[in-house]
């Protein structure tokens, strides 16, 4: 009876699981505090303050693929908009890091952010109104990337459109938002975007302990994160997510609303997106209409393949490595990253389809099962 | 008026059903009735529609005119793919279609007659007697010894009984069975008719088969197919003399 | 600019004035004194003098006016007045030497910007008899501006002898003008009417000025308001043709961006995200053409350059395709997801490479001379020829395609292949072969694509990412495999798009027309122009 799927949740949640995850998350939520805090700064492994919030961005970025992992690797839906949940929850987080400003801006007013005293406006748009509640503004969070996903999701889904066409129309759609963002009078600061924040819920961002407390809502995001896309798809529903990405039309003539099915995994998906944006915008101090931009959301698709689709620990490697190589090379030799992300992408289709922690698996160092299989053919 | 209670004492009822494809009619004024309890075969040459009739009944194709009733009662050319489903038809497809990626008892799990509802699934726990049952149905499919292998590593037979299987474990009132023993052995071919002949008992089957031998073993009412209407119709010995039939699928 | 263009043609035509003011010698002694009252003390004499020697006609006015504007004019304390020509004086009389006086004894005639403009008033009224018939054009055009009776007299004296029939229209569409605020009544009425088969906004201005001025009579207030709702009639229309013509321009634009994925994504259901870079390819190639002709070949030849061009870009775009289809996109024939990943990953390595070859700003190509300029479509709207190239080419290209798909046995190889690989392979034809050449065909139409977006636009690096996604709505929009629906899908794409752009802006436009079309594909999954049956399920 052990390879009954009872018994497999529970390996899946057993004690080889906690100890594997609790490790992981002890060094990351402790490691970087000790380091940054108790070691002597002119120790060699001392963690200086400026990369707190960079590790911080790279933690977010895992949840970003993470959240695209659950539908691109489970469900077999390659959003290529999901730079646009983030972006949303970036700009609902801007929106309220730009109202705790207040008279500090450069203009001074109590009221209206400084691009809107620029712009000539005289009073606070409606959208704008709750953002200078924390509370409100975490509700946005989740609803607004969670909203967009519903409807625009149960539009695609129900209409049945799949693969490619999904793609395809997922980039449409965050190319319509980048190019609606950058429009000045949507009040989102146009091209810009809004930057020069204070502090967040009275905390001074320039400080590096705010800093490391953000660091730390995003190690305890992204585990949770985690957590919760493991419920999902070792669910009953992950299994059906898993059989609709193989043999869509055959999940259907069993009796299962795969419109539903796939709506809610990508809407679920896109909250996840919502709050990774929503964390990186205090740690990197600006949100603009780039965000948006069609080559963003597709390089998210990279690292969730370079890490191994379908297995959620490997979006998070893979964010956390590429992000890693950007950084550096983008310091060390600019003009051979676009080479080096464009030798990745080709290269992880061709060579790695399974990504790092897929060739893990084969190699049997991990224990199989709790990962999605690939699909023979898309 | 009429036709609805013309419907109601049969289970699967099509009066009228045309399907076009760009000005191709697949479908031409189709009419067929099968009833409770019965064991029904279909056959007829490529493009006679037997594939096309099983979308409509399903709701894989929308008919452009015609009326397709279920127990007299469900509408099935307004309902969707999931709800037919759900009214107890199901489908086994021309080509074996199971979950490659699941193993063979997730595909059964799959399959149980629980709710379909996604949450549901999302919380979703398999109690003893589900378990059970999928037991009895991995025992009488034969695939008890490969209940942890993932589907896709079956051979092309087993994935057939899987699928079967998979139709069989729901409690189903109607099957549809698209060519159940293409690409089998001739071993595989006979026992799977007597899967067959063993689930008619309590269940309505509608078989739509090429390989006549099979249709003869079955021993049921044959309706023949020819570009999209029905030929003819009766015991196999009865069609295979009809004069049009021989034209059909000698002449020409 | 504009001042020493007209100057420049004021001098080029004082001969000519001269000759004509020899005839009117009763006229001479008036020049003279009004060219002694320039030296006079008050800017009003002096305005008033300038004034009179601009309707006078005498082409020595051209000279003292310019020399007036630009500081040359002198006088002597004996009141004789001087124009100072490099370093010599000129009696502007007789156009002869005065070498009695130096330079520095002399006071420069000042002038204020009242004056100056008054100046190049009078001067505008004399280049009308310019011998320069492009000058006399655009001075007849610019009467417009400034409709006077005096303005009327002039433009009579030139009318009476315009030999060319387009400046005599330019020039009697000017007089209309200047009588409609200026003449009698009849006169009012008559230019009212000829008004209104115009479609010039400084006369709708003119028209509606006249019918808003209290003192307008009535009969003259009512033929304005005709004249207006026949001009605005005209506008209309013309606005129509204008976003009908844009709209096709960008609708053929489109249409070779999109051509070229209707063959990799439509026939061979490849995503290829690259499409866009060899566009981009297509229109540096277009560029280095440009360079090598005019670094190596006698400059007479550089207009053929394009000719090279379309040939070279499509063999170097469909020599990437191909390497790009033999080294990458085999490997991943059915898992389109993954195609349009390492495909993406193509696009930015061919991206990159581009701009550290040729540097990140953008490149000029300049169009050839047989394609600058363009014609007057129907009044007020100018066609340009470089569009109208790209449209026909477009078309050929497309034609050529639809035959090489329909009429070769490459096409019907292609069309076996996509359809039934295995089939076709066991027929005998060698499907890699086709595969390569099939991807290279595309790549190489993208490749003349961007040979024509280089026509009507600078190239850059990321010239293909303006048009790659525009290119796949395109394709989709139409239905995949499909060249009609992809003509139809572009055309109607571009004209929707112009004319949307009025009403709604260029940004907002864009953004209707993406959720449009988000829209449209839930409702037609499969395009405009699908595939019905049991095989598009597949």
């Amino acid at each position: 009876m052990s390879e009954l799927p009872r018994g497999q949740r529970n390996s899946a949640w057993g004690p080889g699981f906690w100890a594997g995850f609790v490790a992981c998350a002890v060094v990351l939520a402790l490691a970087v505090p000790i380091l940054n805090l108790w070691v002597p700064s002119n120790s060699a492994v001392a963690l200086p303050d400026y990369l707190v919030p960079l590790l911080g961005k790279y933690l977010c970025y895992a949840l970003l693929a993470l959240s695209l992992d659950l539908v691109w690797g489970y469900a077999g839906i390659l959003s290529l908009g999901h730079g646009a949940f983030f972006a949303l929850g970036g700009y609902c987080m801007g929106m309220y890091l730009m109202r705790q400003i207040g008279t500090r801006g450069v203009y001074g007013n109590p009221l209206l952010p400084d691009f809107m005293v620029f712009l000539n406006w005289k009073e606070l748009p409606w959208f704008w109104w709750g953002f200078d509640h924390f509370s409100w503004a975490a509700a946005m969070i989740v609803l607004v990337p969670g909203m967009l996903a519903l409807v625009f999701g149960w539009l695609a889904f129900r209409s049945r459109v799949t693969g490619v066409y999904l793609s395809i129309i997922t980039q449409a759609m965050t190319y319509a938002l980048m190019l609606a963002f950058f429009r000045n009078d949507m009040g989102f600061g146009g091209n810009n975007g809004m930057t020069d924040y204070k502090d967040i819920l009275g905390w001074d961002l320039h400080q590096p302990s705010t800093r490391l407390g953000l660091y730390l809502v995003s190690t305890t995001a992204l585990g949770a994160g985690y957590l919760l896309c493991r419920f999902v798809t070792i669910s009953k529903l992950g299994r059906v997510l898993l059989a609709l990405r193989d043999a869509e039309s055959r999940v259907r003539f069993l009796g299962y609303s795969v419109t539903n099915a796939k709506l809610f995994v990508f809407t679920l998906s896109a909250v996840l997106a919502g709050i990774a944006g929503a964390l990186y915008v205090p740690q990197v101090g600006i949100i603009n209409p780039s965000e948006f931009s069609p080559g963003n959301s597709i390089e998210i698709a990279i690292w969730v393949s370079v890490g191994g689709r379908g297995t959620l620990s490997g979006a998070i490697v893979g964010a956390v490595l590429v992000n890693l190589a950007k950084t550096w090379l983008t310091g060390a030799a600019p003009e051979t990253w676009l080479f080096v992300l464009g030798a990745l992408f080709v290269a992880t289709t061709l060579v790695i389809p399974r990504g790092i922690v897929g060739l893990l698996h084969s190699a049997r160092w991990v224990r199989p099962r709790a990962t999605a299989p690939l699909p023979a053919g898309e | 008026m009429n036709t609805a209670t013309a419907a109601v004492d049969t289970l699967l009822y099509l009066n009228g059903v045309t399907v076009s494809f760009d000005g191709f009619k697949a479908l031409n004024e189709l009419s067929l009735i099968v009833e409770e309890g019965e064991l029904r075969t279909i056959i007829g040459p490529n493009g006679a529609g037997k594939t096309t009739m099983m979308d409509v009944v399903t709701g894989k194709t929308r008919p452009d005119a015609g009326e397709v009733f279920f127990r007299g009662t469900a509408d099935l050319s307004r309902l969707d793919e999931a709800a037919i489903a759900n009214l107890g038809i199901g489908r086994k497809f021309q080509r074996p279609t199971v979950f490659e990626n699941l193993t063979v008892l997730e595909n059964l799990e799959l399959s149980l007659d629980d709710s379909r509802g996604t949450l549901r699934t999302l919380f979703a726990q398999l109690s003893p007697d589900r378990r059970d049952r999928i037991d009895d149905t991995l025992a009488r499919i034969g695939l008890t010894a490969q209940r942890a292998q993932s589907a896709g590593a079956l051979s092309h037979g087993q994935k057939q009984w899987l699928e079967i299987g998979m139709l069989l474990i729901h409690d189903r009132s109607l099957l549809l069975l698209d060519e159940p023993v293409a690409g089998l052995t001739d071993r595989e071919t006979e026992q799977t008719a007597e899967l067959i002949l063993d689930l008619a008992k309590d269940r309505t089957i509608v078989v739509v088969e090429h390989d006549m031998a099979f249709v003869r073993s079955l021993g049921a009412k044959v309706t023949v197919l020819h570009e999209g209407s029905v030929l003819a119709e009766g015991s196999i010995d009865h069609v295979q003399n009809d004069p049009h039939v021989i034209e059909v699928y000698l002449g020409r | 600019m504009r001042a020493t263009a007209i100057t420049r043609a004021a001098r080029a035509t004082a001969i000519v004035l001269t000759l004509l003011s020899a005839a009117l010698p009763a006229r001479a002694d008036e020049f003279a004194t009004l060219v002694s009252a320039l030296g006079a003390d008050s800017f009003a004499e002096k305005e008033q003098a300038i004034t009179a020697l601009g309707k006078l006609g005498d082409g020595r006015a051209v000279t003292v006016l310019t020399s007036l504007n630009d500081g040359r004019l002198l006088k002597a304390p004996d009141g004789r007045v001087l124009v100072s020509e490099a370093t010599k004086l000129l009696d502007p009389l007789t156009g002869a030497d005065a070498p009695d006086l130096k330079a520095d004894a002399l006071d420069r005639i000042r002038v204020n910007n009242r004056l100056r403009g008054t100046i190049q008033g009078a001067l505008g009224g004399l280049i009308l008899f310019s011998a320069d018939p492009a000058a006399r054009l655009a001075a007849a055009q610019d009467a417009l501006r400034y409709p006077s009776a005096d303005e009327a007299a002039l433009l009579e004296k030139a009318i009476a002898v315009e030999k060319d029939p387009e400046i005599r229209a330019a020039m009697e569409q000017s007089l209309a003008a200047a009588r409609l605020v200026s003449g009698t009544k009849q006169e009012r009425l008559a230019a009212a009417r000829r008004l209104g088969t115009t479609t010039d906004p400084q006369i709708k201005n003119l028209l509606d000025e006249v019918r808003a001025a209290p003192d307008t009579d009535r009969e003259v207030r009512q033929a304005a308001e005709a004249a207006l709702a026949s001009i605005n009639n005209r506008l209309w229309l013309v606005g129509l043709v204008a976003n009908l013509f844009q709209g096709i321009s960008l609708g053929s634009i489109l249409l070779l961006a999109a051509i070229g994925l209707a063959i990799t994504f439509g026939v061979m259901g490849v995503i290829n995200m690259a499409h866009g870079e060899m566009i981009m390819l297509g229109a540096y190639a277009a560029y280095v053409c440009q360079q090598f002709f005019r670094a190596f070949l006698p400059p007479g030849w550089i207009d053929a350059y394009l000719v090279l061009a379309v040939p070279v870009a499509f063999l170097f775009a469909g020599a990437v395709g191909v390497v790009l289809e033999r080294s990458v996109i085999r490997f991943l024939y059915g898992r389109p997801l993954e195609t349009l990943l390492a495909t993406w990953g193509v696009s930015l390595i061919l991206q990159q490479a581009v701009r550290s070859i040729f540097g990140s700003p953008n490149k000029a190509v300049s169009n050839p001379s047989w394609m600058t300029g363009g014609f007057d479509l129907i009044g007020g709207f100018t066609v340009t020829w470089n569009r109208v190239v790209i449209i026909l080419f477009c078309f050929v290209v497309l034609g050529v395609l639809a035959l090489i798909l329909n009429r070769t046995s490459f096409g019907l190889q292609m069309r076996a292949v996509t359809q039934n690989r295995p089939m076709a392979s066991v027929m005998g034809i060698r499907t890699a072969r086709i595969d390569a050449l099939t991807f290279g065909l595309g790549s190489g139409i993208a490749g003349m694509a961007g040979v024509a977006l280089s026509q009507v636009g600078n190239v850059s690096p990321n010239l293909g990412t303006i048009y790659i996604v525009d290119s796949f709505l395109v394709v989709v929009f139409g239905g995949v495999g499909n060249l009609m629906g992809t003509l139809v899908g572009a055309l109607s794409l571009g004209i929707v798009n112009k004319f949307l752009e009025p009403a709604a802006g260029a940004i907002l436009g864009k953004i209707i027309i993406l959720v449009a079309i988000i829209l449209f594909i839930q409702r037609r999954p499969r395009g405009l122009f699908a595939l019905k049956g049991r095989t598009a399920e597949a």
